[in-house]
Parts: C-alpha cells; structure tokens; sequence
C-alpha cells in the first residue's frame, strides 16, 4: 500500500496500527524545480487516517514546498495527490482548475503556517478571521457565525474574551490559537501545520503543543506537522519522514526513528538534537 | 513649418461631442454590460470638457444615448439646480439639442450622481449614474487583477467579512452607501454612493440602469427585472436610513429620503432630497395642475 520509493532510498518502517486503513492522502512521484535548485525528487507521502505525520529536515531540505502542494497552493512539475474524502470522485488534485483547487482547500484542508500574517488577517477581529472560513462555505447567519467561530476559538484555548480583539493586538501564541481555530472551523479532513510553534518561546510552545495534541485526540485530526525542531516532532508526530535536498531519506515509525535511525542524516539529526 | 501645417483643418464636432468611433465603442460596452448584469466592463474613458471625478463616465454614457428628440434630466445629489447638474445639463443640450427638464416623468435619460429619483422610473426610461468607484472589492483587494478573478470565483467572502466586523464593532451595519449588492445572482457591484434608501429600488426596476465610472473606465448596467439584492445576514436584515417620519420643513411631503439641515439651536430640520419631487409638492399645493409620478416609498415604506 504505502509506496517505497526507490528513488528516495527511503527505508520503510513497520506499519503502525492506523495504516491498516486505507490512506486518506496519497502523493507519488512529485517534482519540483526551482531554476536549478530541484526542490523535491520524486517524493512519495502516504497519510493515514487520524495519524500525525511529521516531516522534518534542514532548511531547503524541501518539506515546506511539500506541505504548500498538500495545501494546493504550489504545484509541482509532476506527480499525483489524491485525497481520499467521503462524496467526493478519486481524481489526481493537480489536475483541478485554480477555482476547484481552491474550494476544496477551502473545505477540506485547514493550516497553520508559521508566519501568522500569511494565515490571519490582521486588522479583522479574531472571531471575524475564522467566521471567514464559515462564510467561505455558504454559511449566512450571523448569530451562527458567532456562535461556531467562539466553539473554535473555545477549542483551540484561546480566551473567548478576547474574541472580538485583533490579531495585531495578540501574542505570537494568541496568534497561531486563532490560526488553529480557523484551521479548524470547518472541521477539515487534512491540517497542516508549518512550523506552527517557531518563534515562540518554550512555555508557549508547550501549551500550544499541548491544545494540537488534545485536538488531535479528542477529534482524531489528521495532521501533518512540518518542523526542523525534532523535539516538536517527537512531541507530536506517530510517524516521521525525514527530508534532505528534496528526498525522503527515511520514514518510519516516530519511536523508531528516534531511537534506532537507520540513515546516516537521520542519526546526525537525531544525535545532534540528543 | 507653420503653425496650420501643425493643426488640422477646421471642423464642426460630432453630434453628442463624442465622436464616433467613441460612440460605437460605448454602445458595445453598454450592450456587454447589459448582457452580463453587474459585470464591470472596461471601456476607453474619453476626456470630456469637465474634469475627471465630476461625472465624466455617465456623461459620456448619456452623451452616447442621446439624439435630438431625447428628453434629458440630470441630477446631483438629489437636486437638479446645484452648478454641476446645471453645467452637464447646458451642455448636453448644446451638444445635442436634447430637451432639458427637471420633471423624473418627462425624462427619457436621467443622469444621476448619488440618487435614484423618488418617482418610479418606466421600462422607457435610462437611468445613468456616475460612479466613482466601480469596484465593490476595492477596500478589501487593491490588486485589481486579483479583484477580477475574486469576480470571476464569485469569491465575496471578504465582503461579508468587512459586514461580519461592522456588526461586531458597531452593532450594525455601518454600509452608508455604496453598499454592495448581488446582481442576478452572480455579480456583486457597488450601487455607486446612493444612500440605501435607493438601492431597493434597483431591484426589478423597469428601466434599464447604467453605472459609469470615467476615472476608473469601467461600465456596468442593471437591465430592467433584475434581481438586485444587498449581501444582508440571513438573521439581520437589510435597513434603510430612518427617513420614514421625517418631514420636508418646505414642501410638507413625509416618508422619502431627507437632507438634514443643522439648526443654530441644536435641532435638524429636514428638506427632501429628491428635490424637484419637492417643488412639484409645492407647485401642486400652489394650484399648478401637477402630475405626481407613482413612487417606490409610500409613507417611508417600500411599495412592491
């Protein structure tokens, strides 16, 4: 089922419980160049239903780029994405129109990025940046506007009193709870995080670890998280794909990866955090 | 090399000041924006003898309609005597020979800049209202590129979110004009800056309706029986301004859209805007054999 690139030398780990399942998103072969720079050689990614899956790597190693693609904001010079969602027909999602593209990440895919002024809008209230995402669904009611984007902000821990506050008045970690909660308003079958806890300090992060990893537990999100800090991965990820110069050099289970790394980056990686 | 080499022979100017080729090019526009209800067409704005932002687009709209039997009204702000209104009426009748008039009934075009007459306008009759900013997403998209493929998406949320803020901020909404409205379901546009007294009343109006921004160079048109609706809230409707009790201090008519005068005292009194509506009260009340037109409010209420 999961596909081993042989492109990628990437050393497959014993399946956990959860892909016993059929995968709910599946990108093979993607491509992608920049200029010269080739950004991503023939990456294969497999996610699970309800799994965290966490990519790590240096910078430029190509996991951003990869999660845009999972986002359908960047394409690739080539490769698949598909995602498995319920009425929906099984087609290649690079293949959509910019409109379609758009509505479906609009409804089924929520993120969280790294810099809070790509995902929030700061000069809107809290409540207004994730009752957008409502309204970009059809929804045309005030009060439920009100009423679903205080459920998200509630959810995400962030203080209901505040909901009517801007962003530009609110922490670094208010922030990225209101681009969780906005993440999640639409109850979304995929979210990404990118480095969604960088630059914050380390009380911080763990409280927003902990509200992801609730989440996730509570709701059974499947998530992606792309980080270069592998406390955070081994925080928060069941699996692990380890990125470098645009190849997966090895993926796994996360206990495995941390505790026995095959690949000699994996280890530098690894031992390096230790 | 002299100066008659330099400069062409003397000639009269077209009929309507435009020439044709310009007028042709209107016409096009016109008919594109009429087949496409809300959507903004571009078109090449021509420079008219009165400076860019004081009605050049829906002159040279009404310049294009006009022709020698036409009857032509025009409007600023409600009245018909202020200097603008009564320079483009001066010279649309120079250009034209159209007949002038300041009566809504006896127009065939009237050229508005920020009110609809309070009189029902007639499937034979072409509202022009000049706009100084067509574009609807222009406070939430700058980028006009970006704004024509939010049309293209009828991507509107970012609307309804600066609806969303104002209730939450204010209470209410805080839309005085311009405010957005859908077009046949499909295109949302600004009105141009009517108050919302006005906008209900495009709303399967019979008369055609163009909207013409010079500055900006785009043309849109709501064709008669068509849907215009404002972007209201499923659970808060859409309100006009609290008009309905107020009374003209000059001609006594009560129920239509009012300009507040402040008083040295303190208080307001109140004129109507529409304000040949107003004198053809007063003339009546005189004795005149007047003909008041059917209008859209009945004591301030909407009549459907």
């Amino acid at each position: 089922m999961t596909p081993a690139s042989s492109m990628n030398a990437a050393l497959e780990r014993q399946p956990p419980r959860l892909m016993l399942a059929d995968p709910i998103l599946t990108m093979t072969g993607i491509e992608k160049s920049f200029g010269d720079v080739r950004a991503l050689r023939g990456v294969d990614v497999t996610v699970y239903p309800g799994e965290v899956l966490g990519i790590v790597g240096e910078s430029g190693s190509g996991k951003s780029t990869l999660l845009r693609m999972m986002n359908l904001e960047d394409m690739p010079d080539r490769g698949e994405y598909h995602l498995a969602l319920p009425g929906q027909e099984d087609l290649n999602l690079f293949t959509l129109d910019r409109f379609s593209r758009r509505m479906l990440r609009a409804r089924h895919i929520g993120i969280v990025y790294q810099n809070p002024h790509l995902g929030l809008r700061m000069n809107n209230t809290s409540s207004g940046n994730v009752a957008e995402r409502l309204l970009m669904a059809g929804e045309r009611s005030f009060a439920v506007l009100r009423a679903r984007a205080k459920e998200s902000l509630d959810a995400s821990e962030f203080p209901i009193s505040r909901m009517d506050a801007r962003p530009s008045e609110l922490s670094g970690g208010m922030q990225q709870r209101v681009q969780l909660a906005k993440a999640i308003a639409l109850e979304p079958a995929l979210l990404l995080l990118d480095e969604p806890t960088t630059g914050l300090d380390v009380s911080v992060q763990a409280l927003v670890l902990d509200t992801l990893k609730r989440l996730q537990r509570e709701r059974r999100i499947t998530m992606v998280i792309v980080s270069h800090d592998l406390g955070v991965i081994r925080t928060m990820a069941d699996r692990v794909m380890v990125m470098r110069n645009g190849d997966v050099v090895e993926q796994g289970l996360a206990d495995q990866i941390f505790q026995d790394p095959q690949h000699e980056y994996t280890q530098q990686l690894v031992h390096a955090k230790l | 090399m002299k100066l008659d080499q330099l400069t062409k022979p003397w000639e009269a100017f077209s009929y309507g000041f435009l020439d044709q080729s310009a007028k042709r090019e209107m016409r096009r526009r016109i008919l594109k924006a009429i087949a496409i209800p809300g959507y903004q067409v571009p078109y090449a704005s021509r420079e008219v003898p009165i400076a860019r932002g004081w009605g050049t687009g829906g002159l040279q709209v009404t310049l294009t309609l006009l022709k020698p039997s036409s009857v032509v009204k025009v409007i600023d702000q409600g009245a018909d005597d202020s200097v603008n209104a009564s320079s483009i009426r001066k010279f649309l009748r120079r250009v034209s020979s159209a007949r002038e008039t300041l009566d809504t009934m006896e127009a065939d075009v009237i050229q508005s800049r920020h009110r609809i007459p309070e009189e029902k306008l007639r499937e034979d009759q072409i509202l022009v209202l000049q706009v100084p900013n067509p574009e609807p997403l222009r406070p939430v998209q700058p980028d006009m590129s970006e704004a024509r493929i939010m049309h293209g998406d009828a991507d509107y949320g970012q609307l309804w979110l600066t609806l969303y803020e104002q209730l939450v901020r204010s209470g209410r909404i805080m839309q005085g004009s311009s405010y957005p409205s859908m077009v046949n379901g499909r295109h949302v546009m600004t009105p141009s800056p009517i108050p919302r007294w006005d906008v209900p009343k495009m709303h399967m109006a019979a008369n055609l309706t163009i909207l013409s921004a010079g500055r900006e160079k785009r043309i849109h048109a709501v064709p008669p029986y068509t849907r215009v609706e404002p972007l209201v809230f499923d659970d808060v409707p859409y309100r006009i301004e609290d008009h309905a009790d107020k009374t003209c201090y000059r001609s006594g008519v009560t129920g239509f859209f009012m300009n507040e005068l402040p008083q040295d005292d303190g208080s307001s009194s109140f004129e109507v805007s529409d304000s040949q509506y107003g004198v053809k009260h007063i003339r009546r009340q005189e004795g005149e054999p007047v003909t008041l037109g059917e209008t859209y409010y009945r004591e301030g209420r909407l009549e459907r």
